[in-house]
């Protein structure tokens, strides 16, 4: 029976946990937050003299200094970069999502066909997803997209086509690609048991109706996979917004800025421009970003999952 | 409209048969149900006339003309399912206008026609819900609204009343009864439930492992069951089946009689026996009643109430003008 003083006693032994799991998230956040309003540069350090030795003399290090307000946030915003990268991260959560969710009914609607070695074929549909980013990154830029070894590359020879240079021709499109192989499987597997809890006599009753193939598809099998699909989108969206793996070893987000997302363009902030606050600022502008999404995301499902 | 003929009709499922070769015919306007133990066949049969399992041979005519390669909705065949089988995300409305949707008629006349449907099935104020909002008897007539609306040849049924409570299923019993009378379109019903089958039907048509029993009306088959089968399926309580010799009734093999042709009394009667359980019903009472030499316990039908307790002694005679006799193979002698 919950007393009072049970309940106290639950809430102590849960209190550990609690502030482990809070500390986890809001320390890294708070010291972004906090990172972002400092001038914090890791090669071009402006104050923080120290005193060495005897000598007395200054030295300047790196490491985190003044504050400077909203600076940090102004320059990556009016970064011309940053216009890019926000349409490119649009352009591939958009794609991928088009693509796997298209795909995954197209091929949910197959797998779903009895047929011999379903066992095994749905199997291999998962592989890719098992695929680490990385290196169905490299997999796909050496081995398929490069024009001089790729397979697409021999293919265009063989047929004495020119060679078609994914990364520096359609690099963003090519990245949607690798990214869409990915998640596919996802999207399948997803969609094909929302299929399969389909009711038969539902298709059945509408076939007795005179629907035809497309008819039941649009009127009984598109409704009722309404809701997966909703769930394969926030899913993948929360992912895909994340995207870095696959730009690093293919364009590093070029040619120019053409393959830069919103997380490429921190780690560029970050890393190779070595200005920390100025990535802590673009990482404050994705959080917010990502929970606009989220926040859209959260009704479009709860309306769904009402009905 | 509405005559359907079944020739030669048969089912198998790779190696099994479940249907071997079948004849019927089912007359116009007529209500029969198809009627039988789970596994026997019967909703297979009705989806080999609806079209959605395709025949292994034969020929299934609908109005004289052959319908064995046909697709369902072009048979001119209306189903109404165990599950309903209603479109979820579609109200009541565009539930019923479907079919009528997918023939591509224009917007008024299905208006019209499904407010008509709707009146008929009293739904016009649930017309606008979704199947969700429904009670387990209003989803039923939706189903059946969606079948009217396309004034079929023939309605079938696939054990509509099996998902509702047994206080509404006898309520949508006479409701697709009086359907039947009102509209006077053939309607073929499978049910595994007995009493439906008696209640509803023109005709019975008895499967037993994808065999045709018996074909009657309800009280041909009450009165003279072809076979064991029969006798043992048709009336509730179950016809008491006593072997022959048992009986004292050497001419035959298996002799039966029902609990209702039975008559008790407490001083004198053919056979002797012990009061087992006892149902009491108030309008009927049933008895237990293990007799000497009888090794099943016979089933007596009482009207009224009756003052017998468990362990009394009675005498059970039933009556010779209602005794069934069956041969060696259970077929009924005349």
């Amino acid at each position: 029976m919950a007393t009072q003083h049970s309940r106290a006693a639950a809430r102590m032994m849960i209190s550990p946990a609690v502030i482990l799991l809070l500390l986890w998230m809001l320390v890294p956040l708070g010291l972004t937050l906090y990172f972002s309003f400092l001038r914090f540069n890791l090669i071009m350090p402006t104050g923080n003299e120290m005193v060495l030795g005897l000598f007395g003399q200054g030295l300047r290090m790196p490491g985190p200094e003044d504050l400077t307000g909203w600076d940090n946030f102004y320059w990556f915003v009016t970064d011309p970069s940053f216009q890019a990268a926000i349409f490119n991260t649009l352009k591939l959560v958009g794609g991928v999502l088009l693509i796997t969710v298209v795909g995954g009914i197209f091929l949910a609607l197959l797998l779903d066909q009895p047929m011999w070695g379903q066992g095994i074929v749905r199997i291999f549909m998962i592989a890719p997803f098992f695929v680490m980013p990385t290196v169905s990154g490299l997999v796909w830029k050496n081995m398929f997209m490069n024009p001089v070894n790729g397979v697409f590359g021999h293919i265009a020879d063989a047929l004495g086509m020119e060679p078609y240079d994914f990364f520096s021709q359609s690099p963003l499109l090519s990245i949607i690609w690798i990214v869409s192989w990915q998640w596919l499987p996802f999207a399948t597997l997803i969609l094909l048991t929302a299929l399969q809890s389909l009711d038969q006599e539902q298709l059945e009753a509408a076939e007795m109706d005179g629907a035809s193939w497309w008819s039941r598809f649009w009127f009984i099998m598109l409704p009722h996979l309404a809701r997966a699909i909703t769930v394969v989108i926030l899913i993948q969206t929360i992912f895909l917004l994340s995207i870095f793996a696959e730009i690093l070893v293919t364009t590093n987000g070029g040619p120019g800025v053409a393959t830069t997302n919103l997380t490429y363009l921190i780690y560029v902030s970050s890393l190779l421009q070595y200005d920390v606050g100025m990535g802590s600022a673009g990482g404050v502008i994705a959080i917010i970003l990502a929970n606009i999404v989220a926040i859209f995301l959260m009704r479009m499902i709860g309306k769904n999952l009402d009905a | 409209m509405g005559r359907i003929t079944l020739d030669k009709v048969s089912k198998s499922f790779g190696e099994v048969e479940v249907i071997p070769p079948l004849d019927l015919t089912i007359e116009e306007g007529e209500f029969v149900v198809f009627v039988g133990p789970s596994g026997c066949g019967k909703s297979t049969l009705l989806r080999l006339i609806a079209g959605l399992e395709d025949v292994s041979g034969g020929q299934i005519r609908i109005d004289g003309k052959d319908a064995t390669l046909t697709p369902p909705a072009r048979r001119g065949l209306a189903m109404v399912f165990q599950s309903y089988a209603l479109y979820p995300h579609m109200s009541v409305r565009k539930n019923i206008a479907f079919p009528l949707r997918m023939a591509g008629q224009d917007k008024a006349e299905q208006n019209r026609r499904v407010e008509q449907a709707a009146a008929v099935l009293n739904l016009t104020d649930y017309l606008d819900r979704r199947p969700g909002q429904l009670s387990g008897g209003q989803r039923q007539r939706v189903a059946i609204g969606r079948a009217i609306v396309r004034e079929p040849a023939a309605f079938l049924f696939d054990e509509p009343l099996s998902n509702l409570d047994a206080a509404l299923r006898v309520g949508m019993r006479l409701e697709i009864s009086e359907l039947h009378k009102r509209l006077d379109t053939t309607m073929i019903y499978v049910t595994h439930d007995q009493i439906e089958a008696m209640t509803m039907a023109d005709k019975i048509v008895v499967l037993h492992a994808g065999v045709i029993e018996q074909v009657g009306s309800p009280l041909d088959l009450y009165r003279a069951p072809r076979n064991l089968f029969v006798a043992g399926f048709i009336g509730s309580p179950k016809m008491n089946l006593i072997p022959g010799a048992q009986a004292g009734r050497p001419d035959a093999a298996t002799i039966g009689v029902r609990p209702e042709h039975i008559a008790v009394s407490t001083e004198s009667g053919q056979w002797a026996g012990t009061v087992g359980v006892s149902e009491h019903l108030g309008s009927d009472t049933f008895f237990h009643v293990t007799c000497d030499g009888i090794a099943e316990p016979v089933t007596v039908r009482v009207g009224g109430e009756v003052d017998l307790h468990y362990g009394d002694r009675v005498f059970l005679s039933p009556d010779p003008k209602q005794i069934h006799r069956f041969d060696q193979a259970g077929d009924r002698i005349a």
